[in-house]
């Protein structure tokens, strides 16, 4: 690793050529010496689809060019971790580097997300070594002029880059400071990744799947919803494309969730939308989010195989493989199915359908956004608290799952509206709800999954050559599950005691002015 | 990370060229180098155009890993870094002397640095003193390069006795036939025959050779200046010799 502090700098289109604002700049008895020829790189930025290193302060870009062809980490002080690039076709995970401190540092980050390329230009960049009166390099100045791939540079300024060699930092912050002061040049402001997102019209972070849209207390319940379900639509056509590429697993893990919040905005809100639509879409959303189950539950067990193979006692992780493969191969199954589903006419349909009912002009009467949100958060909440507070220890499964359905509902009305309340209380009554959502949702997964082994199990004694040994080590991973589910089902009490107390129940008063009791 | 230390007891037996090629070698095979001039003459800083002087000497470097961080100067050269040498360090013996453990606090003073390079090669003063005793306890490897002479072959030996002492680690010995007259009848002979005869030489013998020498014109490796010379290829023959033996 080296030890790196780049000072930026964009060059005057119209200026001095650079080698002359470099000579200007240097101390006495430096001289600026050009390292090789121009050289001419394509430049290929990658992050994850949700932004995870940019969040992150962190910058992955790939240089390739006649001779060479490598990734250089960036950090927001500088550091930079290199690596040479070979062979990996992008999109996929950071696991697909090989081993060294590049995927050490990228994987806690990018996680179970995959990098895929956000930006690419072509760059000339001309290398200067900055020599002190040994001869010695003590710095690099480097000129980048960079174009958008495939277009020409026009709207891209020149940049001047100085990095000081390691031990070198006193003499390069003295050639950067020079520099500051000279005509032609002036600090960049942006990285050089910015300004060619920004040339490309986007910008970091234009993807999240959170619902981040700005309501008002006063405007019309309606054009709040048509908001909130507008930018649910968004992020439910931003995920398809990675779904149907098998980028990664969250592109499907988005959509549904964009599918599910719409489906519960329109069952709890749709009374503010026009006659006949909660009708007209419901069961069409109901269809699209059925069609997306079985891959889910499939990645669940993908995702998390590795964790469970390890956790093994009475058999081995290579017993087990018969089951990763049957879940492997059950798995292309499933995703052609999907990958039908959200190429057909019937969803093409639903999604144009979907928008222009929602452009839709919206007449500006009927209750406010903010009486929208008290009065469906309100009642969300006491339907979570009338039906917990009726569960004892021999309540059957079903009545947990009704709740987590309740629970699930009142959370995504607080995100819906979240932009009318209180920030400090909006978090601590999530974190309120989430606590008892953990227990639930827990409690549920557990049952599901033993449900879904015990199934799976049956479809393989179908198949010819299922070793009994693998059928043994699902019986060790069902009866692992068992216990966590009845360790879930023990925690309900307190965690449902913790949401129903006296100072959650404030929090909820509190964003719920003038709902009824 | 690994250890790699250039040691003889005798001077000018071709310890700075050895460690500067080889660490140059190694850098360029993809490996993040450290090269630490032990030796208060600065010669291997020298080569390497890095002025022989570390903020708050010897005695700063051996307090902690802070200070050798700071001391550590980039190189012309891809992945190559130099801790360079200082004139303080002719007292380096004293230093460690006033150490708890002073045999291992190189060592100590070295593991550190494992998250930042793959291998380190100590380029040592000649002499056995404290930090020699201190390089060897490191040492992952000692490369020894030997004027093929009885009396060399003979402190080779008292060398590997004084190694087989040790508890606990110990630094694998190998010795190569350095500075070899062509002309010179007994030169050729040992270097020949001691390859043959002790798994602890190497089969790769370095000639002396002018291009050699003019290391210290270039201020370069002689494997960056003459990449292609007969002088390089021996460095890159000692350098794959040494990387078969497990670097």
């Amino acid at each position: 690793m080296v030890e790196s502090f780049p000072h930026d700098f964009v060059l005057a289109s119209e200026g001095r050529p650079p080698a002359d604002v470099v000579r200007a700049a240097l101390p006495p008895r430096f001289t600026a010496a050009p390292d090789g020829r121009p050289r001419t790189l394509r430049l290929t930025w990658l992050d994850t689809f949700d932004w995870r290193l940019h969040q992150a302060g962190l910058t992955l870009q790939h240089s390739a060019g006649s001779r060479v062809s490598d990734y250089a980490l960036t950090s927001a002080d500088g550091q930079q971790v290199t690596a040479p690039a070979r062979g990996i076709r992008w999109p996929a995970l950071a696991g697909a580097l090989p081993p060294g401190p590049l995927r050490a540092r990228l994987q806690p980050v990018t996680a179970i997300r995959a990098l895929m390329p956000i930006a690419r230009a072509t760059a000339t960049v001309r290398q200067m070594r900055v020599l002190n009166a040994d001869d010695k390099t003590v710095a690099w100045l480097t000129v980048t002029g960079m174009s958008l791939a495939g277009r020409d540079g026009s709207g891209l300024a020149s940049r001047l880059s100085v990095t000081a060699v390691r031990g070198y930092q006193v003499q390069a912050d003295r050639i950067a400071r020079n520099l500051s002061a000279a005509g032609g040049v002036a600090p960049a402001v942006a990285s050089p990744l910015d300004d060619v997102l920004a040339a490309a019209g986007r910008h970091p972070g234009d993807y999240s799947s959170k619902i981040d849209v700005k309501l008002t207390a006063e405007m019309p319940a309606r054009c709040a919803l048509e908001e909130v379900l507008l930018r649910l639509l968004d992020t439910l056509e931003a995920n398809v494309p990675g779904t149907i590429r098998e980028i990664d697993t969250e592109f499907l893990h988005d959509l549904r969730v964009a599918v599910r919040r719409t489906r519960s905005a329109i069952k709890l809100c749709g009374d503010v939308l026009p006659a006949g639509v909660p009708e007209a879409f419901s069961g069409e959303f109901k269809w699209l989010g059925d069609v997306t189950t079985p891959i889910r539950d499939l990645d669940v067990y993908l995702l998390g195989y590795g964790e469970m193979a390890a956790g093994l006692l009475a058999a081995t992780p290579a017993e087990l493989e018969p089951f990763h493969r049957y879940l492997a191969r059950h798995r292309e199954t499933e995703q052609r199915e999907l990958v039908r589903a959200l190429r057909s006419r019937r969803f093409l349909d639903l999604v144009k359908a979907w928008r222009k009912e929602l452009a839709a002009p919206a007449p500006r009467r009927g209750i406010t956004a903010a009486a929208l949100a008290a009065d469906r958060i309100g009642r969300a909440h006491r339907k979570v608290l009338k039906r917990g507070a009726v569960i004892t220890p021999d309540s059957p499964p079903e009545s947990l799952h009704d709740l987590r359905k309740r629970c699930k509902e009142l959370r995504y009305l607080l995100e819906f509206f979240a932009s009318l309340h209180d920030p400090a209380i909006h978090q601590q009554a999530v974190r309120d709800l989430k606590g008892l959502q953990d227990c639930l949702g827990e409690y549920q997964d557990c049952q599901v999954q033993q449900h879904e082994i015990r199934m799976f199990a049956a479809q393989m004694m179908t198949q010819r050559d299922v070793p009994a040994t693998a059928l043994l080590a699902m019986g060790e991973l069902a009866s692992k599950i068992a216990r966590r589910e009845r360790r879930a089902r023990r925690e309900f009490a307190d965690r449902f005691a913790d949401f129903a107390a006296a100072a959650s129940q404030r929090r909820f008063r509190a964003l719920t002015p003038g709902a009824g009791r | 990370m690994k250890i790699l230390a250039t040691y003889n007891i005798k001077g000018g037996v071709g310890k700075t060229s050895t460690a500067v090629n080889i660490g140059h070698l190694a850098a360029r095979d993809g490996l993040r180098v450290l090269l630490w001039d032990l030796d208060p003459q600065g010669a291997a800083s020298f080569l390497l155009r890095v002025r022989p002087r570390v903020k708050g000497g010897g005695k700063a470097l051996i307090k902690g890993r802070r200070e050798l961080d700071a001391a550590i100067k980039g190189t012309d050269f891809d992945r190559l870094d130099l801790l360079p040498a200082d004139f303080t360090y002719r007292n380096l013996d004293l230093i460690l002397d006033s150490t708890k453990k002073p045999t291992e606090r190189l060592d100590r003073l070295l593991r550190p640095l494992a998250d930042e390079y793959d291998l380190i090669v100590l380029d040592c003063p000649p002499s056995i003193s404290l930090l020699s005793e201190s390089v060897l306890h490191a040492a992952d490897i000692l490369l020894v390069p030997l004027i093929p002479t009885t009396l060399s072959v003979r402190t080779l030996d008292q060398l590997s006795d004084f190694i087989a002492g040790f508890d606990g680690h110990k630094p694998q010995v190998l010795a190569f036939c350095s500075m070899i007259d062509r002309r010179k009848r007994l030169h050729r002979e040992i270097a020949g025959q001691l390859p043959e005869e002790r798994p602890d030489v190497a089969r790769t013998v370095i000639p002396a050779l002018s291009l050699i020498e003019r290391m210290s014109v270039e201020r370069a490796p002689v494997t960056a200046f003459a990449p292609r010379s007969a002088a390089a290829r021996q460095y890159a023959a000692l350098w794959a010799e040494v990387a078969e033996r497990g670097l």
